[in-house]
């Protein structure tokens, strides 16, 4: 009688003995070529697949799988066609007329036509399905904004119209000499309006048009199965124009959250690329599996944000006295491990060919000086400083070590306190805090992302600094169409950023995955954006 | 009995009733919101998404709307997944956390009364030191340790599983024994502290004198005593176990409840928020419901009250 339950046990043991793992990656019927598949490790289970309604990195990567915009990016950044197959702007950089490819086809054999960008940016800039990214359309084009306030009803009237089923024609407010570059977001994708109509109509958020049974695309993949929290399976596209590049036949979206998890199965060979590494195994991987480990640039910045209405950072020398007296290589080499670049100014180095001529140098003795004459000599009187982070080991280690040489080169102390994501986000945003760490990841790859932040009142400003100068030249920067004036004026802005240092800056960041041999032809850009379509698998 | 249920379940729906105003006020309270992101969202963009959610009303406009709304049975639009109600997410996740907790449960049980009868009757001997021992280890070694470690032996090391995820049968072995040797730990030490307990009373001597073999005593006289503060712990545990826990189902991504519930509460979403809690409130009431009625069952000496 005692024995029953463990022969429950054995029973049960040898039943799930019975059963087999996961399927190999490379199965096929007899006589068939191998089905190359990939798995990836893709973060956070993504709210949805609709483009003009999700933001977020998850939902990015498959935006990006399942859909396609009018240009797109090579590995160096250069923008080549997409389903535009060519394009002309005007000479003042106004309108932009996009000609589309007579073979860009929907999913479901549809042809893509310029219609269908046009309804879908108006769908986009309907205020009743709360796009959260209308802004990129409404920020640049001429009458968007006036749509979207209900100024005018008639969308003919805004600067997007479509000639005739090839030919689409883009009319902005105001020069954006970066706008190819910013229409890679997915907020400019297309959608398919049949579908989007038949699953509730143009003007309803939440439908069910994005279900696997109903999606329809324009990518190089289509939907083929979506399990939440467990697995979102893209197939090869068969109606894709560029089909022919296309060699994976079929990619796994695995949803997972932590990085130790993440690891385990790319150890147990059930993922080939994963979405992060944990900080703790990078260096035994690098050490151990050198090949398995890639490390690219990510166009973003790591910083700490003042808020100069608050003392002491009212003082433009103690916001610098702070800057300078951080050891930043020894931050990034020590403490966040993954070759992360110290950051000395304001943008990512060589973004487009920008690199900043007034960065500033680490000077603790400088620093001191400057604290002393802001009235602290050798830290004494420093008020209390309670410097805000969200609440991770990464952002807590990095900010202790950060405490640490503020203690030793400026003998003040700072406070450390964390706060849970969206408390800490409510308080950035309503500027009530003191010190707080932040970051900023470009939406599209410009310098002009990394200054438009600063401008006075900007929404995510949130330092409360502004400077009538920097905004001036902002604007005029907009008015120029080639890039090497462009970027003299931006030269002189960051002079003013590196003068009055709203924000300090720390590092540029990096992102660090694991990437399993038998994958070929993964590259990532800046944005860490990749195009499915050039890599490949070997079984 | 009948009217002790009835009178039980009529209590329940002010309770149900002051948990779900409590949730609802206190979320609503806490700092951030659904779309408070990283990147601000412009000022005519939130109103407009308020507007779509109703978060432009009056606070105790959307509290009577959602009570109106729930007795439809419609739990509401989930904020984070637009395409997707909670109605749907909970119907979706609810049978993973069922089936975790169910043969999770059925490790516990099996391990930790066993584990507990075994070191009963082998009072200090060394069969009651292992069995006491592996029992502390398991209330001691915390989830988070012991599944990574299930995992890297397992998995990692002998290749018989995967490391994660919830595909084929096979997947489940590890996360329920990881979660079934937590919930074993405690039952082994009840039931070990309850039979003993029961062990040194009159009627057991009385079995034994009237030469009772010494199985019989045990599970027939025994055990039935003794396991009664298990069935008190286990009202409690049970909902927890069946509503999924959060670390197991994070470790081993595993699409299940737990994870929707915490998550929820960080992602400010509203309506998943209340969904979960008015699911775990009513299994939390609906078991301890159980367990009252199995302990007068068990204990002749309590009476339906």
């Amino acid at each position: 009688m005692l024995n029953r339950p463990c022969l429950a046990l054995l029973t049960a043991a040898l039943l799930f003995a019975g059963c087999t793992k996961q399927e190999s990656p490379a199965s096929a019927g007899p006589g068939l070529a191998p089905r190359k598949v990939l798995r990836y490790g893709n973060g956070a289970e993504p709210q949805d697949l609709d483009p003009q309604i999700v933001t977020g990195t998850p939902e990015n990567r498959l935006i990006t799988t399942f859909s396609e915009g009018l240009v797109s990016e090579d590995p160096q950044m250069n923008i080549i066609p997409g389903v535009a197959e060519r394009w002309e702007i005007s000479p003042g950089g106004l309108t932009y007329t996009f000609h589309l490819r007579a073979d860009a086809k929907w999913s479901n054999g549809d042809p893509v036509t310029a219609q269908d960008f046009v309804q879908s940016y108006q769908r986009e800039l309907t205020p009743a399905i709360g796009s959260e990214y209308a802004y990129m359309l409404f920020n640049h084009v001429r009458g968007a904004k006036d749509y979207y306030d209900g100024k005018i009803r008639d969308f003919a009237q805004t600067g997007f119209q479509a000639p005739d089923p090839r030919t689409l024609v883009i009319t902005l407010r105001q020069p954006a000499p970066f706008l190819l570059h910013a229409m890679n977001h997915y907020a400019w994708y297309p959608v398919h309006i049949p579908t989007v109509k038949k699953f509730g109509g143009l003007d309803r958020r939440s439908t069910a048009w994005t279900r696997p049974e109903n999606f329809v695309g324009n990518g190089p993949y289509v939907l083929k199965e979506w399990k939440p929290n467990q697995i979102i399976v893209a197939e090869r596209s068969p109606t894709y124009w560029d089909r022919a590049r296309v060699k994976i036949d079929e990619i796994d979206f695995y949803p997972i959250e932590l990085a130790d998890t993440e690891e385990r199965m790319f150890r147990t060979g059930q993922l080939d690329i994963t979405n992060e590494v944990p900080l703790t195994k990078l260096a035994v991987y690098r050490r151990e599996h050198p090949e398995s480990v890639r490390v690219d640039p990510y166009d973003g910045i790591y910083f700490y944000r003042f808020n100069v209405l608050r003392q002491p950072f009212d003082d433009v020398r103690v916001r610098r006295a702070l800057a300078l007296a951080i050891d930043r290589e020894s931050l990034v080499k020590y403490v966040t491990l993954a070759d992360e670049a110290p950051a000395y100014s304001f943008v990512p180095p060589n973004l487009l060919g920008y690199r900043s001529e007034h960065a500033f140098k680490a000077d603790p003795g400088e620093a001191r000086r400057l604290l002393a004459e802001a009235g602290y000599p050798g830290g004494r009187g420093f008020p209390r400083v309670e410097l805000l982070y969200n609440t991770l080991e990464k952002h807590k280690t990095i900010a202790e070590a950060l405490q640490q040489m503020w203690r030793k080169n400026l003998g003040v102390d700072i406070t450390l306190t964390n706060e849970e994501w969206k408390v800490y986000m409510d308080a950035q945003h309503s500027h009530n805090f003191q010190f707080e760490r932040a970051g900023w990841i470009a939406d599209y790859v410009d310098p002009h992302v990394f200054f438009d932040l600063w401008e006075t009142g900007n929404g995510n400003n949130d330092t409360n600094w502004g400077n009538p100068e920097y905004d001036r030249l902002l604007h005029s920067a907009l008015a120029t169409s080639n890039n090497p004036d462009r970027f003299a004026i931006y030269q002189r802005m960051e002079k003013i950023l590196v003068d009055e240092m709203p924000v300090l800056p720390i590092f540029y960041y990096t992102r660090a995955r694991l990437v399993s041999p038998r994958v070929r032809g993964f590259f990532t850009t800046p944005l860490d954006n990749f195009s499915w379509k050039y890599a490949d698998v070997v079984p | 009995m009948l009217r002790f249920i009835a009178r039980r379940l009529l209590e329940t729906i002010p309770v149900l009733l002051i948990i779900i105003t409590a949730t609802f006020f206190m979320i609503r309270f806490v700092p951030g919101g659904p779309f408070t992101a990283e990147k601000a969202v412009t000022p005519e963009i939130l109103r407009n998404l308020e507007a779509h959610y109703g978060l432009n009303q009056p606070l105790y406009r959307q509290y009577l709307d959602y009570l109106g709304s729930l007795l439809h049975g419609d739990l509401g639009p989930s904020f984070k997944y637009p395409n997707r109600t909670v109605n749907e997410i909970i119907g979706d996740k609810l049978p993973v956390s069922l089936e975790l907790g169910f043969i999770s449960l059925s490790v516990a049980l099996a391990l930790g009364l066993t584990l507990g009868v075994l070191a009963a009757i082998r009072r200090n001997t060394w069969i009651d030191y292992v069995c006491s021992s592996a029992a502390m280890i398991g209330i001691c070694v915390p989830t988070f340790v012991l599944g990574p470690l299930l995992v890297l032996t397992f998995a990692i090391h002998f290749g018989w599983f995967n490391a994660s995820g919830w595909y084929t049968p096979i997947d489940r072995v590890l996360p329920c024994l990881t979660l079934g040797c937590v919930y074993a730990a405690y039952i082994a030490r009840l039931t070990r502290g309850g039979m003993l307990e029961v062990l040194n009373q009159d009627y057991i001597r009385t079995a034994r004198a009237k030469g009772a073999s010494e199985t019989r005593v045990i599970f027939r006289h025994a055990l039935r005593g003794g396991l009664l503060p298990v069935v008190s712990f286990l009202g409690p545990a049970i909902a927890g176990i069946l509503t999924g826990s959060f670390v197991i189902e994070t470790i081993f991504q595993i699409p299940g409840l737990g994870r929707e519930f915490v998550n929820s509460a960080f992602n400010r979403d509203y309506t998943l928020v209340l969904g979960t809690v008015i699911l775990y409130a009513t299994l939390i009431i609906g078991l301890n419901l159980v367990v009252d009625v199995v302990q007068v069952w068990l204990n002749p000496k309590l009476k339906f009250e």
